[in-house]
C-alpha cells in the first residue's frame, strides 16, 4: 500500500461546499479506488468524501480550509483532482448551489 | 449499469422539479423516471403512471423509488406487486424525503453504488 497523500485548499466558492458542489466533489471522489477523506480542520474529524450525505452535512463555507487526504494506489491523483476541483470553484464560479 | 431512480409525488410539478434537480445536479448517467398526479390531472398518484416510470428508469442493477406521502407509497407497492418476480426483487422503496432523497440516491447510483448502497444513502439522510 502507498502512503497517505494529503493537501489543503481554501474554499473560495461564494457559497462554500453546498448542494451542487458537494455532489460534484462526491462524484469525483467515487471515481478513484483510493479511500478519500476530507476535513475542515487538520486534526479532523475526517469524513468519507465518497459519502454524499456526510459531505453535504459538513456545510463547509467560503473561506474555510478544506483538508483532503487519500490512501491507496491512486491516492496522489485523487487528492490532486479533489483539491483541483475546489480550487476551480467547482467549475461554477459565481453561481449559487 | 447504473441503478435507476424513480420519483413519485402527488404533484406532477414536484415530481418534475425533483427530476430536474437530479438531472442538473447529478447528470444524465442515472436512469430516471418520475410521475405525479392522478389520471384526471389532479393531485394524487396512479399505479399505471408509477409502472411507466419504473419502466423508464429500468436498470438490471435495480431501481430505487422515492415517494412523498401515503398513497405514493401504497400505490408504488401495488405497482411493484404487479411486476414479474424477477423485477420485484430489484426494486426498493426508500424511506427518505422525496427531493433530497432523489438527489442523494442518484449521486450514489452515479458512482456505481449497488441498489442496497443507493437505498442506504437516501435513508442515511433522515438519520443525520
Amino acid at each position: 500500500m502507498s502512503a497517505t497523500v494529503q493537501d489543503s485548499v481554501v474554499i473560495t466558492h461564494d457559497v462554500g461546499l453546498h448542494a451542487r458542489p458537494s455532489v460534484k466533489l462526491t462524484k469525483l471522489a467515487k471515481g478513484f479506488a483510493a479511500a478519500v477523506e476530507i476535513a475542515i480542520a487538520a486534526e479532523g474529524p475526517w469524513i468519507d468524501a465518497k459519502s454524499i450525505v456526510k459531505v453535504m452535512a459538513m456545510k463547509a463555507r467560503q473561506g474555510a480550509t478544506l483538508h483532503v487526504r487519500a490512501m491507496g494506489a491512486d491516492a496522489q491523483a485523487a487528492v490532486e483532482a479533489v483539491a483541483g476541483l475546489v480550487r476551480r470553484d467547482f467549475d461554477e464560479a459565481g453561481h449559487g448551489p | 449499469m447504473t441503478v435507476g431512480i424513480v420519483i413519485v409525488s402527488h404533484s406532477p410539478d414536484v415530481a418534475r422539479g425533483a427530476a430536474d434537480m437530479v438531472r442538473q445536479m447529478v447528470g444524465d448517467e442515472v436512469p430516471l423516471g418520475f410521475c405525479g398526479g392522478n389520471p384526471d390531472g389532479g393531485l394524487g398518484t396512479s399505479v399505471e403512471k408509477i409502472l411507466a416510470a419504473i419502466d423508464q428508469a429500468w436498470s438490471e442493477d435495480g431501481v430505487a423509488i422515492l415517494v412523498d406521502l401515503g398513497g405514493a407509497e401504497t400505490n408504488s407497492e401495488m405497482a411493484i406487486e404487479m411486476l414479474p418476480d424477477e423485477r420485484q426483487a430489484k426494486i426498493v422503496i426508500c424511506n427518505a424525503p422525496v427531493v433530497e432523497g432523489a438527489v442523494m440516491a442518484a449521486t450514489e447510483a452515479s458512482g456505481g453504488g449497488s441498489l442496497a448502497d443507493v437505498k442506504r444513502t437516501a435513508e442515511e439522510l433522515s438519520a443525520q
